[in-house]
């Protein structure tokens, strides 16, 4: 990009992408706050004008609201935990050598090729199912009364799907992390004498950091927007109902499209305050 | 306290024999160093020694102990690696601490020691930095420290001059002398460069495809090569060899002579050649003498001040007391 006049040149040939994304982000995002002022019932009456911050109090206030927040941040959480711990866990053995290893990895990392709606599916019908389900079956044969999962433990089954599906993620992203571990160095603290337990704790770990905050942060962005895992299995009743399904609620299910918009406005806050809060916490790994 | 014995020590990968069969004895307090072209399994005997690779067969003795299945942190040796592998989220105290926090040792007596392993490498004011904040010679200084810490009974070094440059290097080599001197512990240098093996060593262990070749002081190996392989290695330049009716002259199949035996004159001697590049290095001149009908080309070092140039015809005269004669399956004759 030396002279002035390739400078403007690539500046005209980057600007119809640039118009066409800007128009796809800022469109829908002006288009949610236009309706969240406006009460407006497609089914009852369509735009029935503008009534300022009525929805905005109206969804707070709701007494779904703060149930919702808190199962959206509990299936994060949730996931993230399992996901990081057993991505590391998983990491670190794939890293072995073994027989086989490529067709294992390529195993390990399968179930991020199916989607959400199938792999959802698949848990609800295949294995949670308490009469025909494997692991009904597997209750039995020890005797046990087999779980009802979706509806006594349903935040730990949604969590448990989610986390099938981004294990194999977060195993990827830690897995090349492990394999840019300097072997001499590891050899170094063995001859240190320091144990297993202290070589992961003081050197593998602090290696990872980088990685795990980049798996962190790329699955809340995901993880705070799951729908689909929801729709199939629970639609959202045994208390999860995330922010983004009460959103669907009271857009398609009530017809309410101000109600839901506002909820939408109230969504990308909170997607804000929760990307800030961990850059804070996690952000330091990034720089340096 | 820290003598190393090695006992018909062998070692496979799959089915590459990398050492064949090696006995060593290494004396309490000696500076023994392991010298050879690279892949010559210099590396893996090391790494036999300090236990971070299994023996496929023999014994390994560290002070008259047998060692061999002994895991490398109850060896009680250090290494420094080629790498320096330090802990690059640590502070250099925390890298020089790494070893004994992991011992457990009180906390007094670990500052103690860090301080005073400082003061000997001239770390004291980098004690807070990261490794990534110091240059090549301080960061080898501080996987030196790391080492002396310990109070190790032996110290392994795996190339540790290789990734400095040409001055540092020299620097860092009296440097390990110096520590070596100061606390006479038993220390096992491996390197591929002869001249810090000449340099350093008590003891020099010349290595050829796993097999030692020959072991003896640095002066030994230069005086009495046992094969063409040693008298090739050892010093710098190398020995010039002469194959041919001038070897069968005296009785050998092949003569050695290393280029400061050989006198050069403008006018007489018993060989002569043209020269086809002179080094003028100020205090040596080295000449690369072709046409002699002896070999390819001949060295010779004559004093800075000898001015011969390209296209000189010259002539030479060796030292016939060190002169080396070797039969045709390339072992000394006597
Ligand atoms: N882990 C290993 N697996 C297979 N071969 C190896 C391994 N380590 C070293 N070797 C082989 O052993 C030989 C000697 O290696 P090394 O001891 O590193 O040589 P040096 O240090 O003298 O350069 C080389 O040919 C190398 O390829
Ligand atoms: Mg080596």
């Amino acid at each position: 990009m030396a002279t002035q006049q390739s400078r403007s040149a690539a500046r005209w040939m980057m600007a119809p992408a640039v118009v066409l994304l800007l128009g796809w982000m800022l469109v829908p995002l002006v288009m949610t706050l236009y309706f969240s002022f406006k009460q407006y019932l497609p089914l009852r009456g369509g735009d029935l004008g503008w009534v300022g911050f009525d929805n905005y109090i109206r969804f707070v206030t709701s007494s779904a609201f703060w149930p919702s927040i808190q199962a959206t941040l509990l299936i994060v959480g949730g996931v993230l935990v399992i996901t990081v711990g057993l991505g590391i866990l998983l990491a670190l053995l794939l890293d072995q050598p073994m027989w086989g290893q490529g067709i294992v990895r390529i195993l390990v990392i399968a179930p991020f090729f199916v989607m959400p709606t199938v792999s959802a599916l698949v848990w609800k019908n295949m294995f949670m199912d308490p009469v025909n389900g494997l692991l009904a079956h597997l209750w039995k044969f020890f005797g046990a009364q087999p779980i009802e999962w979706l509806s006594q433990v349903s935040m730990t089954s949604i969590i448990i799907i989610v986390s099938w599906q981004w294990l194999p993620f977060a195993t990827l992203i830690l897995l090349t992390a492990v394999q840019s571990l300097d072997t001499e160095q590891m050899e170094a603290a063995e001859m240190d004498g320091a144990p297993l337990l202290s070589r992961f704790w003081h050197l593998v770990l602090p290696h990872l950091s980088r990685a795990i905050t980049v798996v962190i942060l790329i699955q809340t962005i995901f993880l705070l927007s799951i729908f689909a895992e929801i729709f199939v299995t629970t639609q959202g009743s045994f208390g999860t109902r995330t922010l983004t399904y009460l959103i669907f609620q009271r857009v398609l299910e009530s017809q309410n499209v101000g109600l839901g918009s506002a909820g939408g406005v109230y969504a990308i806050i909170l997607a804000n305050i929760v990307a800030i809060f961990l850059m804070r916490i996690v952000g330091k790994n990034l720089d340096a | 306290m820290g003598s190393i014995r090695l006992e018909q020590v062998n070692k496979t990968f799959g089915d590459v024999t990398v050492i064949p069969s090696v006995d060593l004895d290494i004396d309490d307090g000696e500076f023994v160093v392991f010298v050879g072209p690279s892949g010559c399994g210099k590396s893996t005997l090391l790494r036999l020694i300090a236990g971070l690779e299994d023996t496929t067969g023999g014994r390994i003795l560290i002070d008259g102990k047998d060692a061999t299945d002994t895991p490398p942190a109850k060896r009680g040796l250090a290494m420094v690696f080629q790498s320096y592998a330090l802990y690059p989220h640590m502070s250099v105290r925390k890298n020089i601490a790494f070893p004994l926090r992991m011992a457990k040792m009180d906390k007094a007596e670990q500052d103690r020691r860090i301080e005073q392993a400082a003061a000997v490498l001239n770390l004291t004011d980098y004690l807070d930095r990261r490794p990534g904040q110091l240059s090549g010679g301080q960061r080898q200084r501080v996987a030196i420290g790391r080492a002396i810490v310990r109070e190790p009974a032996a110290f392994l070094f795996d190339e540790p001059l290789s990734n400095l440059d040409a001055a540092l290097r020299v620097g860092m080599r009296l440097e390990i002398s110096e520590l070596h001197e100061r606390l006479k512990t038993t220390m096992v240098y491996v390197t591929h460069d002869q001249v810090e093996a000449m340099t350093m060593a008590d003891k020099i262990v010349v290595l050829r495809a796993g097999n030692i070749e020959q072991v003896g002081s640095p002066l030994e190996l230069y005086h009495t090569p046992r094969n063409l392989f040693v008298a090739g290695f050892i010093g710098s330049p190398r020995m010039n060899f002469i194959e041919g009716p001038e070897a069968a002259r005296y009785n050998a199949h092949t003569i050695g002579i290393r280029p400061e035996h050989i006198a050069v004159s403008a006018d007489e001697g018993t060989w002569s050649g043209v020269v086809s590049v002179s080094e003028h290095l100020g205090s040596d001149t080295f000449f690369h003498v072709h046409d002699s009908g002896l070999a390819e080309s001949i060295t010779v070092r004559a004093g800075g001040e000898v001015g011969f140039r390209h296209g000189d015809r010259i002539f030479m005269t060796p030292r016939e007391d060190v002169l080396h004669r070797f039969s045709a399956d390339g072992l000394r004759l006597a």
